[in-house]
């Protein structure tokens, strides 16, 4: 992954225009977007409810991750109590959500998503 | 050193979200979903948000992550079973995932910012400005989400409790609609 992310870097216009010699908001960036890419992979690929469900939560942390770095690289301090109501609700979702999932666990005595699939008959 | 340490707390977070995606064990895709975690608070701290880095820990890593191991445990995950799609719809998946992360970086690349850290300071360290913006700017938000709470605690109170054990009640599934 490394590799290709630097390709990419170096075939990009914004080294040459500005020629960052530490971590910079890029660096964050770019690392927010492969912690959501695989959340969203992980969201595609695995069948167990409660695995999807963690993998969502990924995805919420890396954007969270995102809104941090732009918050402090320019400045300002909306990103970062941005992210502290979204940890709030992300909190709150965690609970009724698994609390849904415990509900549906115990109807229907499994929380593989193959198996869950009464809206499709 | 700054440098030093994010590349070892990416490559950790990096390398635990990919143990949540792949291993098979729900029990320790939820460990390493909580290692994940820390490592997005020790980042936060690398940026100097260092009320929220501890918020991180306290939230996700204390509550959250904790939450789905129990429930995972609950659970009686059997076996540990490869549960993962048909090879076409992965590969899609994968895909997919693929072209967003690359449409990320190019688009960045081409069109991000180029901001220097050194030229601003981090206000996410002030603990004063989180309390002042909370009760000046963003005082009705802080109030929504307080309500937000009460109907989530309440809610799950309501989901989570033992139902079809009331006698002469018609429907078994009368709190399942909450």
């Amino acid at each position: 992954m490394n590799p290709l992310l630097h390709s990419v870097f170096a075939a990009s216009s914004c080294a040459a225009r500005c020629p960052l010699a530490g971590v910079g908001l890029q660096h964050y960036v770019v690392l927010s977007a492969v912690l959501f890419a695989i959340g969203f992979l992980g969201v595609l690929v695995r069948r167990n409810t409660l695995v999807v469900y963690m993998c969502l939560e990924l995805m919420l942390v890396a954007s969270t991750l995102a809104a941090v770095a732009f918050s402090r690289f320019n400045g300002t301090m909306d990103g970062n109590l941005f992210v502290l109501f979204v940890i709030t609700v992300a909190a709150a979702e965690v609970a009724v959500g698994l609390a849904l999932i415990v509900a549906l666990y115990r109807q229907r005595h499994t929380v593989q998503l193959e198996d869950l699939d009464t809206l499709k008959r | 050193m700054a440098d030093i340490a994010f590349y070892l707390l990416a490559l950790l977070t990096v390398l635990s979200s990919v143990g949540v995606v792949v291993y098979r064990n729900a029990v320790k895709a939820a460990l390493c979903l909580l290692v994940g975690f820390v490592g997005v608070g020790a980042l936060f701290a690398l940026l100097g948000a260092y009320f929220l880095a501890a918020v991180q820990v306290l939230v996700y890593a204390g509550a959250v992550a904790v939450i789905f191991a129990f429930v995972v445990m609950l659970f009686d995950v059997k076996g540990g079973t490869p549960r993962l799609h048909r090879s076409g719809i992965a590969v899609a998946a994968g895909t997919g995932a693929a072209a967003l992360l690359l449409a990320g970086v190019i688009s960045l690349a081409k069109h991000g910012p180029c901001a220097d850290g050194a030229a601003t300071t981090a206000v996410g360290a002030n603990l004063k400005a989180y309390g002042i913006q909370l009760f000046t700017t963003y005082l009705l938000p802080v109030e929504v989400t307080g309500f937000l709470l009460l109907v989530a605690m309440l809610g799950v109170t309501v989901l989570s409790r033992k139902q079809a054990e009331t006698p002469g009640s018609g429907s078994p599934r009368e709190g399942g609609n909450a």
